[in-house]
């Protein structure tokens, strides 16, 4: 049952242009739905250019894939299901109005997203230092270097997209975290309740929209091909 | 300003029990493995396949359970759909060009 304080800061929340708590909170996270199907057609461009380019130069994006350390993105990919799990439990604690375990799961939440960005700054790092980021000092060989397998261009092209994707993605991992810390500070301040949760319900739908984007991008970009191992 | 009203428990939301969001986060680990284990597996082009169907099983659950589309207004599922349906138009679109290129020859190229 909802405390007299809770009632109150719900009542501070509830706009009188809506019906109702229910149709306020309803279209709140239907608004979040719109941006994140926005989303999908700003990752969708990157995922078509990358169809594109794959579907040209197949052999030269598996030369580039042989270079993509598949034990980090798999634990990359579990640490993020984890956070997800974190996220999703540290909802479920707020619809139920237990503020310290909402607290403690987003806190475990934005300690697994600082995770997953440690283990992308490392395999970024390895990037960096094998000339493997496009540009005037990008450099891949294959076998022979007088008589190459695949243009090291195309493979060139597969690396941006890596960047590319990788970045976006992890851009919005920063502003994820970036999100939930808001939430732990609101929450800590008692601004959620059982009657309202708004924040937290979508701040938690971004979460998962994010880690859905790596779960396409794990399998597409790491696990092309392992002719070489 | 209407005052809301006292909620009973189950009026306002619908809470997924803990037990299946952990089944959900078994689950999500367990298709992890099995698509890295499947890319070491020569099916030559059926290897994209099985990893974009292991992805889509995989976002099908984060989608249901995570983001609770499964106990969302039909609303959100009809837009959900809609953004695919628009998502293959891109593709589908942008590949016909790619793919049918070179298909046709013209006098003088």
């Amino acid at each position: 049952m909802a405390t007299s304080t809770e009632i109150q800061a719900a009542e501070r929340s509830f706009q009188h242009h809506f019906a109702s708590i229910e149709q306020q909170r309803d279209t709140a996270t239907f608004g979040m739905w719109m941006f994140l199907l926005t989303e999908i057609m700003f990752f969708g461009g990157l995922f078509c250019s990358y169809l594109v380019y794959r579907h040209n130069y197949y052999e030269a994006f598996v030369e580039g894939s042989q270079k993509m350390n598949i034990i980090l993105g798999a634990v990359n990919t579990a640490v993020l299901i984890c956070s997800s799990l974190s996220m999703a439990m540290g909802v479920r604690a707020a619809q139920m109005g237990n503020r310290k375990l909402m607290v403690i799961l987003l806190l475990i939440t934005i300690v697994f997203g600082f995770g997953f960005l440690g283990i992308k700054a490392v395999e970024y790092h390895e990037h960096w230092t094998n000339h493997e980021f496009p540009g005037p000092n990008f450099h891949f060989e294959t076998g022979d270097p007088a008589h190459p397998a695949t243009d090291p261009l195309h493979t060139e092209i597969y690396f941006g997209l890596y960047w590319a994707m990788t970045g976006l993605h992890a851009l919005h991992m920063i502003i994820g975290i970036g999100l939930v810390t808001w939430l732990v500070i609101a929450g800590m301040r008692g601004a959620y309740s059982p009657m309202y949760y708004s924040p937290v319900e979508n701040v938690g739908l971004y979460w998962h929209f994010v880690d859905l984007v790596w779960i396409y991008l794990f399998p597409l970009l790491y696990l092309i091909s392992h002719k070489h191992s | 300003m209407a005052r809301p009203e006292q909620p009973h428990d189950d009026e306002y939301t619908h809470v997924v029990p803990a037990a299946l969001y952990i089944s959900i986060w078994a689950a999500l680990m367990v298709f992890t493995l099995i698509t890295v284990l499947a890319s070491f597996a020569e099916l030559g082009p059926f290897n994209i396949v099985v990893a974009l169907l292991i992805a889509t099983i995989k976002g099908t659950l984060v989608v249901l359970f995570f983001m609770h589309l499964r106990y969302s207004p039909k609303l959100t599922m009809a837009a959900v759909i809609a953004s695919i349906f628009f998502l293959f138009i891109m593709f589908s679109l942008t590949m016909t060009d790619y793919l049918s290129r070179g298909w046709a020859t013209f006098a003088g190229r």
